[in-house]
């Protein structure tokens, strides 16, 4: 049988009565209402709180932890330290997760986890952490990824070695790889340009923000099965991590996710989850470990800062000719950025042939970086998108036309060794190009500023089940995560299959028991995979109808065919009879024949690449240095729109987190190595009043391997969106920012230094 | 431990009691002695909205109230938003428009949504956006919520 993956069955003249739809997600009523049961929410029988003690230093050896007195507190439970983990060695991937998970050999960062208590009580678990005594030999800390880079830093992991290089020391090192990626020739291509500008960027680590802190109650038998609920972006990946970490047999792990409150891929690992199941299984009862927000902020997340030089040349009618890039990317106290992903995306998008970058992922005493949307791209970008505009605006060309000139479309030979597909950036820059907003007069005393970004969107392992009842209604069984509305999206496109009201559908999200391996929902890949993975189920749903009517009629298998929610005779050579619907179908032959289903599971390819484009107003208070976002637009592919309401939603939070990245987000670190704003307060996010409306138009230029044609929506909006605030900033006062954020007392002291005020 | 202090208030229209610790909050109350869970803790320091709730008509952030404060008091959560079958008309809009994306800040903003709307049925963007600046959305970027709780004015002030 010919696969889903080879033949996705899209066909752009279908008429579609739900897909293109926007109805009210079924998972809403319980979110409005405060029924939805998030991380924190649940509360089972004899449940004990949880509570993390954590370093307060950045980096220090643990020569001893006594947790003698803690333990004799009355109303405490549990007590664990690195003693209740199993030894697994150093440098393995394995052996980062459980050191993050508890510090072993040495804490790595302020918040690093010691040790943790389960008592009856908060209180009572919070007096019992005051009472663990922490032997603490406190060492040389280093925070910033340059200096953890030079000679004589102070190391943080002695196995260390940097891959990557040919002949590399036998010592240890902060740098943990470099990673060269190239294609054609940068000489040759450098040698073509007239003009070429070089500049140097850096940015700052961000917190994904979600407004849920990681939450989890696990409980534990006697015999050792583990149930662990919680709010994470893969149910399976957590268990098999614990499984490695713990040597728990998977079987005997059974993870159910938690309605999520954000997540943005800062839930893709976990964090006290570990400490959680550990605690349960001394104490023989659930226990429960809600994150405090201080604990979020010094422990979980954050996003890579980076540092970076850009280079790029171009003839005078504007065809860029080469691009260079050198890249740091800082990766907290253990390795795991992905920022391969920056060298493959940052220039892809356009039609280059001579690129050649040189990255480096660096240790220091920070949290260790977690994903988030398109992982280490928007910070690259930030530095890409401002030498192309410098680069239009020396050879006098529009910034749109200079990018629609250097456009990749399908055939491209990526830098990752994809050949693009029919992609939709030339649509995309078009579509902008056309907009309202683009044709608009700048607003005197704003600037304006545009800036382009591209995610791969991915696809990956995914499994679900569509189950038919008798009436004819359909429950899904869904393992990915649903992070902002793909439940609904899925509904559609498998009622819109079935030919049945998506009001006939109900989806919910399995545990780890229910189904087979789903990988973290992450990459914008869960609506594309999980979509996938649902029409293939329900076509298979289809093919057991067909069967069932030919049964019912006394008829060959192949002289049925299903249409618009009915089983019908193929042609009139086959009979006459009535259509049955799938209700009539299910009530005639269940209670003979069985239950009617569907099951699909696959590793999902055939992701069709996203592209963007932003353009903002601002405006610069001259004297605060304060910006103000006058008028933002997303102009985004999104191949099909399968809940319009749903993907503009995307385009408006990314743009959003991007402009918090952009303006204000930072950390502050003591010289002490501790964290200074750990809060909510101190880490400043956008607020209602700190932003416009945010505009959108959804470009549409499918993805055939999608039934729908969808591509993924999710990374996207956030790639492009500091690039095009610098820009409109360079344009109102003159001179284009090169450091995240871009502050009031960051701004002023731009603009004081260039005398432009 | 500490103590434990009797409390007895009007929760959603009904009494009820709990005992409670006198450093716990009205939200620890509220959610790990009333169960009610609804009301959302983001920050525990009054920074993000999302456990905002009502005690005698006076908006809060539940986190920074504490339990033994509400002896007597009246309270509202978002428990009590929808009248039996009937979602309050920000309920309604918000899932119409979707004006949620993961929902973790939803309750908060609905309450505080509601007593705007109370003060000021006919709200400007400027207003909307001021009222709810102490409430954090991460998801939407805050323009859906704005036009949900513009929907529902509208709507609210035709039925009035």
């Amino acid at each position: 049988m010919t696969s889903i993956l080879d033949k996705s069955g899209f066909n752009p003249d279908r008429k579609l009565k739900i897909v293109g739809t926007s109805p009210v997600k079924h998972d809403g009523i319980d979110k409005v209402t405060g029924r939805a049961r998030f991380g924190a929410d649940l509360y089972l029988p004899g449940m004990l709180i949880g509570k993390i003690l954590r370093s307060p230093h950045a980096h220090a050896r643990i020569k001893s932890i006594d947790t003698s007195e803690a333990a004799k507190l009355p109303g405490v439970k549990a007590v664990v330290t690195r003693d209740d983990f199993p030894e697994i060695k150093a440098g393995t991937m394995a052996g980062d997760m459980t050191r993050n998970a508890m510090a072993r050999e040495k804490a790595l960062y302020d918040g690093h986890p010691v040790a943790a208590v389960a008592a009856t009580s908060e209180s009572i678990a919070k007096a019992a952490l005051k009472l663990i005594k922490v032997d603490y030999e406190v060492l040389p800390h280093v925070i910033d990824p340059a200096e953890a880079m030079a000679p004589g830093a102070p190391i943080l992991h002695d196995h260390v070695r940097t891959k990557g290089v040919k002949d590399a020391a036998d010592k240890p090192t902060n740098v943990i790889e470099r990673l060269d990626i190239a294609m054609g020739d940068v000489v040759k291509g450098f040698a073509e340009a007239e003009i070429i500008v070089e500049r140097e960027f850096d940015t700052k680590p961000m917190h994904q923000g979600y407004i849920e802190p990681q939450a989890c109650v696990a409980q534990a038998t006697e015999d050792g099965q583990i149930e662990l609920w919680c709010c994470t972006q893969g149910p399976w990946v957590f268990r098999d991590r614990l499984t490695e970490i713990l040597k728990i047999d998977a079987a005997k792990i059974r993870v159910q996710q938690s309605e999520m409150g954000g997540g943005f891929g800062g839930k893709t690992g976990f964090y006290g989850e570990p400490v959680a199941v550990q605690l349960a299984r001394k104490a023989k009862r659930p226990v429960k470990i809600t994150l405090t927000r201080n604990e979020v902020f010094r422990a979980t997340g954050p996003v890579s800062g980076t540092k970076s030089r850009i280079k790029m040349g171009i003839t005078k009618d504007g065809v860029i000719t080469a691009a260079e890039a050198e890249l740091i990317f800082q990766t907290g106290a253990f390795t795991g950025s992905m920022f391969i992903n920056a060298p493959q995306a940052m220039f892809t998008r356009y039609n280059l042939k001579n690129v050649k970058t040189v990255s480096y992922e660096v240790v220091s005493n920070r949290p260790k970086v977690n994903s988030f949307r398109a992982p280490c791209v928007p910070q690259v970008v930030f530095g890409v998108e401002g030498v192309i505009d410098e680069l239009a605006r020396k050879i006098g060309m529009d910034p749109i036309e200079l990018r629609l000139r250097n456009a990749a479309t399908e055939g491209y030979k990526t830098i990752y060794g994809e050949t693009f597909g029919p992609i939709g950036f030339v649509e995309t820059l078009e579509a902008a190009k056309k907009s309202d907003h683009y044709n608009s007069p700048v607003p005197k005393g704003q600037g304006r500023g545009v800036a382009a970004g591209f995610w791969f969107n991915r696809g990956g392992e995914t499994t679900g089940t569509l189950n038919i009842a008798i009436d004819g209604s359909v429950t899904l069984i869904l393992g990915t995560t649903d992070v902002a509305g793909s439940r609904i999206s899925i509904s559609m496109m498998a009622a819109e299959e079935l030919g049945i009201p998506v009001d006939k559908v109900r989806a919910i999200m399995a545990d780890t028991h229910s189904l087979g391996y789903n990988r973290v929902t992450a990459g914008s890949r869960t609506t594309f995979a999980t979509g996938m993975v649902i029409v293939d189920s329900a076509r298979k749903a289809i093919t057991e109808l067909c069967k069932r009517a030919a049964g019912i009629w006394g008829v060959p298998e192949e002289g049925v065919t299903f249409e618009d929610g009915y089983c019908r005779p193929a042609s009139s050579n086959v009979g006459t009879f009535e259509p049955l619907t799938i209700a009539q179908i299910a009530a005639k032959t269940m209670a003979s024949h069985g239950a009617i289903a569907g099951h699909s599971e696959m590793s999902v390819t055939g992701a069709g690449p996203g592209f963007g484009l932003h353009i903002v107003d601002v405006e610069v208070d001259r004297e605060t240095g304060r910006v103000d976002i006058k008028r933002y637009t997303v102009v985004e592919d999104a191949g099909k729109a399968i809940h319009p309401l749903q993907v503009e939603g995307q385009f408006q939070g990314g743009a959003v987190q991007g402009i918090g990245w952009a303006l204000n987000e930072e950390y502050f670190y003591g010289a002490d190595g501790r964290l200074q704003n750990a809060s909510f307060l101190d880490y400043r996010m956008p607020v209602a009043s700190d932003v416009p409306m945010i505009g959108t138009e959804i470009v549409e230029v499918p993805n055939p391997r999608h039934p729908y044609g969808l591509r993924g929506v999710g990374e996207v909006p956030v790639v492009p969106t500091m690039a095009a605030i610098a820009n409109a900033i360079g344009n109102a006062i003159g001179i284009r920012p090169q450091s995240l954020p871009m502050s009031p007392p960051r701004l002023l002291k731009l603009m004081d230094d260039a005398k432009v005020k | 431990m500490s103590k434990k202090h009797h409390i007895t208030t009007t929760v959603n229209g009904d009494e009820c009691d709990f005992l409670c610790e006198p450093q716990q909050t009205l939200l620890d109350c509220l959610r790990d002695e009333l169960m009610l869970s609804g009301t959302k803790e983001g920050c525990a320091t009054g920074d993000c909205g999302a456990c905002t709730v009502m005690v005698d008509s006076v908006m809060v952030c539940s986190c920074l109230v504490l339990g033994v404060e509400v002896d007597g008091a009246n309270i509202d959560t978002i428990e009590g938003m929808a009248k039996g079958n009937e979602l309050h008309p920000l309920q309604r809009h918000f899932l119409e428009l979707n004006g949620l994306q993961c929902g973790i800040c939803t309750p908060g903003i609905l309450i505080a949504a509601r007593e705007l709307l109370a003060r000021n049925p006919d709200p400007t963007e400027t207003e909307i956006r001021y009222w709810l600046a102490g409430n954090l959305c991460r998801c939407t970027g805050y323009d859906k919520i704005i036009r949900s709780v513009q929907a529902a004015a509208k709507e609210m002030r035709g039925n009035a």
